[in-house]
């Protein structure tokens, strides 16, 4: 096998040397960091890629998803070695140095492949632009969404006619479902988690929801709203200690087991876990986050919820040219057709024919949240923000105290403030 | 008959040293391929790293500025790097006691065990032979707040189930005992070696005196056992100054600054932040809190020594 491998390789160099190709075969290396229910889903998309281009030397690495990632990711750009296209969470953006970390998409490969700006939400396409230059070609949007089970909802009396969760609107009304969910499984009536980036997900989302602001244009100075930002936290200590529907001190593998197994019967998380529930054979649907503070949504009823974007970016080589860079975008522009293959993992695809197609509008319950993506709300550009980064982490710690009731919220603002302002006032090292 | 003295070979006679020349290089050449490894891996990292302190460094590359001690000046004022210092001492200090003692404790066991020896020594030993990963996930699961071993113990006698890794009364504990459970093997290991290195006709002579087991291992073993322990306990001291992996793994890569131990600070700042300068000045105080532990440990030990 190993034998073969070498010989059709060492022969298709030869061909590529007779027919005078100028770059011999062509290497096309990826780099991605799904490793959860949507990495099958990637997996599969990747086969199917490389059947469809025998003639491209592809080799797609997942990597540990997080701090690990990046860092990798930065080193190797840094070195200029970098594999030639690789996936980025838009909110990192500013974090990877455009221009230095990450290469420019080139224009006219990018019209010539139709890849446009019309094609996608014009609030996610304009964060991908940085000095009239494209450096990120976005895949998806995930939105922190709510799961409810299906069955539990019904002898709630929750559900309607077809099944769907009647709309559920306001902190009280919220609060009250979520007892007397809590009532019927004896254990909680919502599940969440407490650690990592999950307090931030849920602060942003209720934050953003009061038209509150975190930092400046340029991240210089922190512009937050007292008032607002414990408005949003006392909703959170609500949750799990005053009201005590939900867990205080939980992590996000035992929440999803717990709404899993049915021992809960809603549940906060980003949208990927669909294939996990479907596996185990959950009895479940999901809707956009609710709208806690009634009066806050969208013209269109959606409320505002934290969100982040898988992108395509070029990381940078030394060598890139333009010709080189074609394999790369011609696996983006396959991924972008196969949105709808993607979408079945859970995310929202951002290529708008994808998201208008009827095949993503069969999909359920996946096209059930994708309005959220139009609410989306990304971390506030800095160096130091965005998906698994420092501020969403310290965000976890201050926020997960008060969750578990060992801070007060203003306390655990105090706490985030003061983080906050540290990161501020360090210099940016990219 | 006449005795002939034989003749001496040359060689055996060491030459006179020539003033000026080195004596002989071929040692030098065995150990050069060592050296060398040695002087890439070891001596030019630290080098750099203590060069790298003095400037703003950064990950991601791009224009580097000499800070001076600017980096250092930073470090005094971070109070992430006191906690998160204040975090691995406190470890340090809760971790030794019970690492030395419970190793000597099972030596001790495992040494008279005549018919169930082999089965203490594999199972006090195997703990030590898993990686880390393995070690924090099973003991994840024992610690899960909702569903794990020890609450569902808790709860069964009535009690009110703890959050034994988030909770700031219990998370350094947790880590401690996990680490035990891991890592008390080596020591182990090391005074059942010794243990078995003190003669039996000590005992034997011992008891033919009259001292009872108890005078045996206090006037006996314990004070034969005395250079391993000062070996273990410098041993144990660097490993626990040196702590991440564990509590990294148990807090799924989040510990935030409750458990937060130095190494784990460096890290973020160094590999999360891009701050590769800073993180350097930071690790050159850890690196310089085990160069005095460890001398100090040995000046201690090395000046009671009888022989």
């Amino acid at each position: 096998m190993k034998r073969r491998q070498v010989l059709i390789g060492a022969a298709s160099v030869l061909g590529a040397a007779a027919c005078g190709a100028p770059s011999g075969t062509e290497r096309l290396r990826y780099w991605n960091l799904f490793g959860g229910g949507d990495g099958v889903r990637m997996v599969e998309l990747i086969d199917a890629f490389a059947a469809s281009r025998p003639d491209l030397d592809f080799q797609a690495s997942t990597l540990t998803w997080g701090p690990p990632y990046y860092t990798k990711l930065s080193m190797a750009s840094a070195g200029g070695r970098a594999p030639d296209v690789a996936i980025l969470h838009l909110a990192r953006l500013p974090s990877f140095a455009p221009g230095r970390l990450l290469d420019p998409f080139p224009r006219q490969l990018l019209t010539e492949l139709g890849i446009t700006p019309e094609n996608f939400l014009p609030e996610i396409w304009d964060r991908c632009v940085v000095d009239g230059e494209v450096y990120a070609i976005p895949l998806d949007t995930h939105p922190f969404v709510m799961y409810y089970n299906t069955d539990l909802c019904r002898q709630l009396g929750l559900t309607d006619a077809n099944g769907t969760l009647v709309p559920l609107r306001g902190a009280d009304d919220l609060v009250a479902a979520w007892s007397e969910a809590k009532k019927l499984t004896g254990g909680y009536g919502l599940v969440l988690d407490n650690f990592g980036v999950s307090p931030w997900r849920l602060w942003w989302t209720l934050y953003r929801q009061l038209d509150g602001d975190l930092l400046n244009a340029d991240a210089t100075a922190l512009v937050i709203d007292d008032a607002k930002a414990l408005q949003a936290l006392d909703f959170m200590r609500r949750l799990s200690v005053t009201d005590a529907v939900a867990p205080g001190q939980m992590l996000l593998s035992g929440a999803v087991a717990l709404f899993g197994s049915g021992k809960a019967a809603f549940l906060f998380n980003g949208e990927w876990e669909v294939t996990t529930f479907q596996t185990q054979k959950t009895p479940f649907s999901m809707t956009p986050f609710p709208e806690v503070f009634p009066g806050t949504a969208s013209a269109a009823g959606i409320a505002r919820t934290q969100a982040d974007c898988h992108t395509f970016v070029l990381p940078h080589q030394r060598d890139r040219t333009v010709a080189g860079t074609r394999p790369a975008l011609d696996y983006v522009r396959f991924m972008l057709e196969r949105s709808v293959d993607w979408a079945a993992g859970g995310h929202v695809p951002a290529w708008l024919p994808a998201t208008r197609s009827p095949d993503y509008l069969a999909l359920d319950p996946q096209s059930r949240y994708r309005d959220a993506a139009a609410t989306a709300q990304l971390d506030p550009p800095a160096w130091f923000s965005g998906s698994a980064s420092n501020m969403e982490n310290l965000a976890g710690t201050a926020f997960g105290a008060v969750q578990a009731g060992t801070l007060t919220p203003e306390a655990g603002l105090a706490r985030f403030k003061a983080d906050m302002q540290r990161l501020i006032d360090t210099p940016a090292p990219v | 008959m006449a005795v002939e003295t034989p003749q001496r070979a040359p060689a055996e006679t060491p030459a006179p040293r020539e003033p000026g020349k080195p004596r002989n290089l071929t040692g030098l050449w065995f150990a050069l391929p060592f050296l060398l490894i040695y002087a890439v891996f070891m001596i030019w990292p630290i080098l750099a790293g203590l060069w790298s302190s003095l400037f703003n460094t950064s990950l991601a590359g791009g224009d580097v500025e000499f800070l001076g001690l600017g980096n250092y000046a930073e470090m005094a004022r971070d109070g992430a790097v006191w906690d998160s210092l204040w975090n691995t001492a406190y470890f340090t200090l809760l971790s030794t006691p019970p690492l030395v003692l419970a190793g000597l404790g099972m030596a001790l066991l495992a040494h008279r065990a005549r018919r169930t020896g082999w089965l203490l020594r594999f199972a006090f030993f195997m703990p030590f032979l898993l990686p880390v990963t393995v070690v924090a996930l099973i003991w994840l699961w024992i610690y899960q707040s909702d569903f794990g071993l020890l609450n569902a113990a808790i709860e069964w006698f009535g009690g009110d189930p703890v959050a034994w890794i988030n909770d700031e009364r219990t998370a350094m504990w947790a880590v401690v005992i996990c680490t035990l459970w891991w890592t008390v093997g080596f020591n182990f290991l090391l005074y059942l070696a010794a243990l078995q290195g003190i003669p039996r006709e000590l005992h034997e002579s011992a008891a033919v005196d009259g001292a009872t087991p108890g005078q045996r291992l206090w006037r006996i073993t314990l004070p034969l056992l005395r250079r391993t322990t000062g070996l273990v306990l410098v041993l144990q001291l660097i490993a626990s100054l040196k702590i991440f992996d564990q509590v990294y793994l148990l807090n799924e890569g989040n510990a935030g600054p409750i458990t937060r131990p130095l190494i784990q600070y460096v890290y973020e700042q160094g590999f999360t932040s891009y701050r590769i300068g800073y993180a350097s000045a930071i690790s050159y105080l850890l690196f310089l809190i085990i160069i005095v532990v460890a001398f100090a440990q040995f000046k201690i030990f090395s000046a009671g020594r009888d022989d």
